[in-house]
């Protein structure tokens, strides 16, 4: 993938030479945000967000044109300071971008650009659109033979509001997408809430659902590991509540 | 004859066979014509029923695996109803589809307004790059795929049940000067061509044909010019190409005139001449507005 000139300096040539741990997160949330307060848009996923990248997905800044890496599809584009974080310190990015985060000559804007970003799939930013791309990518793999790759796509409860959504979860379903895996952060940010739960609309598709604590990583590991032969499956991550 | 959208399933059909990285992805509209591709290529003739934004939010992640998806459905369907899908799926993220429609500005008018899609090139001019093609012929219709799909891009391919009598060689990215005049020049684009032979039929005009419309080959337009009258005559909103036959002219003093559709909803059903006639598009309502706008003849 080429990168827009003006953009193209500000990426780094190499990965940071000591990848970082988990403790480290904080550090590299206090680069983007210049102080200690994190929004819980960012917040809700870093959780999640670190065992996929450190746990689950086989993809590494070595192997981001990899036609047999796994994808990250964040759909829910909002509050990415949690997502740059983990990019950084797993070395996609380097640390010194964050303290950027938002200007003009920034890569990391408050929705991800995949032309500017290595490793970020889409462009986000529009809610309900990263469930039917993850649909055609699962599509693509499976026509191309690809079945070692998996999809994730990251949702969230507000964002399960855009009908696409509903349009794009029937259809993995229907096609039988065991490739595909979604997470809905479940942080109670959806205005009119969902009274029989988020899961619903998944559940009577026929996906394999689960819930489990979105904080919770040895959970989050277990249940993202666990896959279906025959169908897509959801987890639901539960998570702390909008302010 | 059989029309564009036949003759473009059929060669689809062979394009799949040639191509392993093709893909047809539909919307349930002209399922029944890629039957026997899907028995052929189960994988590759994907339709994602009644689910216009995953059309097109498929087809951005088929492209994002390296294929290239060539997406059809009714126009309104194709290009209104998941706009924010082609804003954001493929032109943002950097991917490309090929986009057939069928229905044209009011191919179906017994369907009434929505199925009529005149503002289809307007639309799409609002976005980045995305390449138009207007054939005026099934012939050219599947020229015209055929170079979409060797590209990369989006390319829009606008198949209409209305149809020049013979088709047109015209070289890739270009329009065909047809005859040299000096009283001004006419452009018919796609379909309009008969129509517009005979409105200016013993007029002293320069007749330009195009079928690809985006990007506007300004070129042609400029080397050809006698007299700076263009008439610009489009089977879509009327007036859709006339800022860019302005810019390719922006250097001297011009006149231009756009013909094509009108915007108001005329809550008409009916056949597609008498649609025609109601624009203004039908041969003698053409003759007598060219002929307004050249002037009188030295």
């Amino acid at each position: 993938m080429t990168y827009p000139l003006d953009h193209a300096a500000t990426i780094p040539a190499s990965a940071p030479s000591r990848p970082a741990s988990y403790e480290d997160l904080g550090q590299l949330l206090d680069l983007i945000s210049g102080d200690q307060k994190h929004s819980s848009a960012s917040t809700s996923t870093l959780d999640i967000l670190w065992v996929l990248y450190d746990r689950v997905l086989q993809v590494s800044p070595e192997s981001v044109d990899d036609p047999d890496r796994d994808r990250f599809i964040l759909s829910k584009g909002h509050g990415p300071a949690a997502y740059y974080a983990v990019l950084a310190a797993k070395g996609f990015i380097s640390p010194a971008l964050l303290s950027g985060f938002g200007s003009f000559h920034s890569p990391l804007g408050h929705h991800p650009d995949r032309l500017l970003i290595p490793g970020v799939e889409i462009s986000s930013g529009s809610l309900g659109h990263g469930l039917a791309i993850s649909v055609g990518i699962a599509l693509g793999l499976r026509i191309q033979g690809r079945a070692g790759s998996r999809v994730v796509c990251l949702l969230g409860d507000g964002e399960l509001e855009e009908g696409s959504n509903h349009e794009a979860l029937w259809l993995a379903a229907l096609c039988r997408l065991s490739a595909l895996s979604v997470i809905v952060v479940d942080n109670l940010s959806s205005g009119l809430g969902w009274p029989t739960g988020v899961e619903a609309p998944f559940t009577a598709a026929g996906w394999v659902v689960e819930r489990v604590g979105g904080h919770d990583r040895g959970e989050l590991e277990r249940a993202l590991l666990r896959r279906s032969e025959a169908a897509p499956n959801l987890i639901v991550a539960a998570t702390e509540s909008a302010p | 004859m059989t029309g564009m959208r036949e003759r473009v399933a059929d060669e689809l059909g062979r394009m799949l066979d040639e191509d392993n990285r093709l893909v047809v992805v539909l919307a349930a509209i002209s399922s029944s014509l890629f039957e026997s591709s899907r028995v052929r290529h189960p994988e590759r003739v994907i339709d994602v029923g009644i689910r216009e934004q995953s059309l097109i939010g498929v087809a951005a992640g088929l492209a994002h695996t390296g294929l290239r998806p060539v997406v059809h459905t009714f126009a309104p369907f194709l290009l209104e109803r998941p706009f924010e899908q082609l804003k954001m799926d493929l032109c943002h993220q950097g991917l490309g589809a090929v986009l057939i429609s069928i229905g044209a500005s009011y191919d179906s008018p017994e369907y009434g307004t929505s199925h009529f899609c005149p503002e289809d090139v307007a639309l799409l001019d609002a976005l980045p790059g995305v390449d138009v093609h207007v054939p005026g012929h099934p012939d050219e219709a599947v020229e015209l795929l055929r170079r979409a799909v060797a590209t990369t891009g989006t390319s829009y391919l606008r198949l209409s049940g209305a149809s020049n009598a013979k088709p047109k060689t015209v070289p890739a990215g270009r329009q065909r000067v047809l005859r040299r005049g000096s009283r001004g020049s006419v452009i018919a684009v796609g379909p309009m061509l008969d129509p517009v032979l005979e409105a200016v039929a013993d007029f002293d005009v320069t007749v330009i044909y195009a079928n690809t419309l985006r990007p506007l080959d300004q070129a042609t337009i400029l080397e050809s010019l006698g007299e700076p009258a263009v008439a610009m005559v489009e089977p879509c909103l009327a007036g859709t190409s006339v800022g860019l036959i302005n810019q390719a002219l922006a250097h001297l003093p011009h006149r231009v005139l756009g013909l094509g559709v009108g915007r108001h909803d005329l809550h008409h059903y009916g056949s597609r001449s008498e649609h025609d006639l109601a624009h203004g598009l039908d041969p003698v309502s053409l003759r007598s507005r060219i002929s307004g706008f050249l002037g009188p003849s030295q």
